[in-house]
C-alpha cells in the first residue's frame, strides 16, 4: 500500500463504524439536536408570527446582535405557582409509586409463585390492558368515578355513602388513573426479576427455622431490589411529566408541569416559556433517569 | 418445594385483576345501552355502534392512525433491530455511554418533551431547509418511530445476547461476509423479537396521543386526537362502542400472538431433545 492510499484509508470509514455510526446518527439527529433546540429556544422570546419566537443571534448592520433572554427562567424560579406546580408533579408521581408499588409488588410475587403454565397466562393478563389504548383506560375511569358514575350508583346501593362522593375531577382521581395505568410497567420487571429468583434459598432458610415473615424481608425483597427499583423508575419519570391523565382526571387545580407546559404551547403559543418549563422538568428528572441508566446499563452486561 | 399461601395467593391476584379489567369491563357493557347518559343504564342496543359507523371523521382518523401504524412498525423494526444489535455487539465503543443513554431515555422520558423537541427541530429545519414545510403525516411518523427504536432496540439487543454465537462463527469460517452472516443466519434466529418489536411499535403508534399532538398538522388529525377530543368533554356513547372494537380487536391479536410464539418455542425445542 502507498503511503498516500494508507493515509487515505484513515479518512475512509471502516464497516464497523459505519455499521455503529448509523443508528448513532438517527438517535443524535432525532433525539440529542432537538433537545439541545429546546435549551436554545427556552432563551428566545415570543413572538407574533412563523416560527412564534425571535432569534437569538441576529446580523444587523453587519454587526450580530445577541439577544438572550434569561425572563423565562428568572419568572419560573420566582413564581410560587410554578414552584408549587413542581413540588406537586413530584408529590403526585412520588405517591403514584408507591401506590403501584404496593399493589404490583404481591401479584408480581404471586404470579411468579404460580406453577409455570398458569405464569404465563397471568402474565399476558397483566400485558392486555397495557395493549389496549391507553386513552380507553383513562376514559373508562370517567364512567366509574362520575357523580352519577358505577362507583357512587354501587355505594349508594349498598348504603354504604348518601351523598354521591366527589371523585371526579379532584387528585384523587388523578392518583387512581395514574396507578391504574402504570401498573403494567411496575409488575412487569418485579415480575422478571422474581421469577428467575433461586427457590432453594428460600427452603434453606425455612430449613434452618426462618419465618415466612424474616424470609421475605431478608432474602425475597433483597433479591428483587433491582426489580423494584427499576419499575418504580419506570412508573415516577413518565409520570412527572405525565399531561393526559390530569387533563382528562384532575380539576382546574390538579397542578401538573407536563400540564402547565400543554397550556403554555397549544393556549398561549409561547414556544420560548413552553421550553424553559420543558427544561425544568428535564432537570427535575436528571437524577431519576441517570439512576434508570445506570440499571439499564447493568442489564445490558448481563 | 415452597408453596406460598394459597389463599393469600388467590385473594391478592383476585383483587390486582379486578382493579385491571373492571374499568375495561364496564366500558364493554355499556357500549351496548341504548341511554344517551353512559352509565344510566336503558336497554341493550347496538346504537352507538351504527353512530360509530356513520363517524366519517373518526372512520378517516382511524384509516390514518392504521397507516401510520404500519408505517411505524416496519421502520421501527428496521431502525431498531440495527440499533439493538450494535447495542449487543459491538462492544464498548467510543461513545457507547451515550448511545445506550440515548436508547434507554425514550422508554421512559414524559412525552410532551419528546414532543415539543421534534416539533422544534422541524419547525428549525422548515426555517434553515425549507423542508419540512409543513407538519403533517411525515413528522409524525418520524416522532412515532423515534419512540419505537428504543423498544424494539432493547427487546433484539436481549435477544442477540441469548444467542449461541457458534452458528454465525461458522459461516464467518466457510467464507460468508459479516453482512451474509447476519441476513441469513442471525435474522432468521431473531426472528420472534422482531415480531414482538413490530406488534409493540404498531400498537404504540395507534395508541400515541401527545406525540401526534405536537406533530400533527391540518388535515393529519389521528384516531387518538379524535377521541382526546371528545372525552375530553366527559362520556360520550360512541367512544364506548369504539372502544369496544378495539379492545375486541388487540384481545385477539394478543391471544393469537402468544399462542402463535409459545409455538414456534415448543417446536424450537423439540428436536433439541
Amino acid at each position: 500500500m502507498t503511503p498516500l492510499s494508507s493515509r487515505l484509508q484513515r479518512y475512509i470509514p471502516s464497516g464497523r463504524s459505519l455499521v455503529i455510526g448509523g443508528p448513532y446518527l438517527w438517535l443524535a439527529l432525532f433525539f440529542l439536536v432537538p433537545f439541545l433546540l429546546v435549551v436554545k429556544i427556552s432563551f428566545a422570546e415570543q413572538q407574533l408570527g412563523v416560527p412564534p419566537y425571535t432569534e437569538l443571534a441576529q446580523l444587523q448592520d453587519g454587526m450580530v446582535h445577541i439577544n438572550l433572554q434569561l425572563g423565562h427562567y428568572t419568572f419560573l424560579l420566582s413564581d410560587s405557582l410554578y414552584f408549587a406546580t413542581y413540588l406537586s408533579s413530584l408529590q403526585m408521581a412520588a405517591v403514584s409509586t408507591l401506590l403501584c408499588l404496593l399493589i404490583g409488588y404481591p401479584m408480581a410475587y404471586y404470579i411468579a409463585r404460580s406453577n409455570p403454565a398458569t405464569r404465563n397466562m397471568l402474565m399476558m393478563a397483566v400485558m392486555l390492558p397495557f395493549w389496549t389504548s391507553f386513552l380507553i383506560r383513562v376514559y373508562a375511569w370517567i364512567g366509574i368515578l362520575k357523580n352519577n358514575g358505577l362507583l357512587n350508583q354501587f355505594l349508594m346501593w349498598a348504603h354504604l355513602v348518601r351523598t354521591p362522593l366527589e371523585l371526579y375531577h379532584t387528585n384523587t382521581a388523578v392518583y387512581i388513573g395514574m396507578v391504574y395505568s402504570y401498573l403494567p410497567f411496575l409488575v412487569m420487571p418485579l415480575y422478571a426479576h422474581l421469577v428467575k429468583m433461586d427457590l432453594s434459598l428460600l427452603e434453606a432458610a425455612y430449613d434452618l427455622g426462618a419465618r415466612p415473615w424474616k424470609v421475605f424481608c431478608q432474602i425475597t425483597l433483597p433479591l428483587s431490589r433491582n426489580g423494584i427499583i427499576a419499575g418504580c423508575l419506570l412508573v415516577f419519570i413518565p409520570a412527572v411529566g405525565e399531561y393526559v391523565i390530569p387533563e382528562l382526571l384532575g380539576g382546574s387545580d390538579t397542578l401538573m408541569i407536563g400540564r402547565v407546559m400543554w397550556d403554555e404551547f397549544f393556549n398561549n403559543a409561547d414556544w420560548p416559556m413552553a421550553s424553559a418549563v420543558t427544561c425544568a422538568m428535564v432537570l427535575l428528572l436528571l437524577v431519576p433517569m441517570a439512576l434508570f441508566q445506570h440499571y439499564q446499563a447493568k442489564e445490558f452486561e448481563q | 418445594m415452597i408453596k406460598p399461601n394459597k389463599k393469600l395467593q388467590v385473594g391478592t391476584l383476585a383483587v390486582g385483576f379486578f382493579f385491571l379489567y373492571a374499568p375495561i369491563l364496564s366500558l364493554i357493557v355499556y357500549s351496548f345501552n341504548d341511554s344517551q347518559l353512559v352509565t344510566i343504564w336503558s336497554k341493550v342496543s347496538l346504537r352507538w355502534y351504527y353512530a360509530l359507523a356513520q363517524d366519517d371523521e373518526l372512520i378517516n382518523a382511524a384509516w390514518l392512525s392504521l397507516k401510520i401504524g404500519l408505517l411505524t412498525a416496519f421502520a421501527s423494526v428496521a431502525i431498531g433491530t440495527w440499533a439493538g444489535f450494535v447495542l449487543a455487539r459491538m462492544g464498548r465503543f467510543r461513545g457507547f455511554t451515550l448511545y445506550s443513554a440515548m436508547i434507554n431515555a425514550p422508554l421512559v422520558i414524559p412525552e410532551v418533551i419528546q414532543g415539543i423537541s421534534l416539533l422544534l427541530l422541524f419547525v428549525e429545519m422548515g426555517k434553515v431547509l425549507g423542508w419540512p414545510a409543513e407538519r403533517g403525516v411525515f413528522t409524525i411518523w418520524i416522532g412515532h418511530v423515534m419512540l419505537c427504536v428504543s423498544y424494539v432496540a432493547i427487546i433484539v439487543q436481549s435477544r442477540i445476547r441469548e444467542l449461541d454465537t457458534a452458528l454465525e462463527d461458522a459461516a464467518m469460517d466457510l467464507g460468508a461476509t459479516p453482512l451474509r452472516v447476519f441476513f441469513v443466519i442471525t435474522l432468521p434466529l431473531i426472528s420472534q423479537a422482531l415480531i414482538s418489536g413490530w406488534l409493540l411499535s404498531f400498537t404504540l403508534s395507534i395508541d400515541d396521543l401527545v406525540l401526534s399532538a405536537f406533530l400533527s398538522g391540518p388535515g393529519s388529525t389521528t384516531l387518538p386526537l379524535v377521541v382526546f377530543s371528545r372525552v375530553r368533554l366527559g362520556l360520550n356513547p360512541e367512544m364506548n362502542a369504539l372502544a369496544t372494537i378495539f379492545i375486541g380487536l388487540v384481545t385477539v391479536g394478543v391471544i393469537a400472538a402468544n399462542f402463535f410464539m409459545q409455538r414456534a418455542e415448543a417446536r424450537r425445542a423439540m428436536p433439541a431433545s
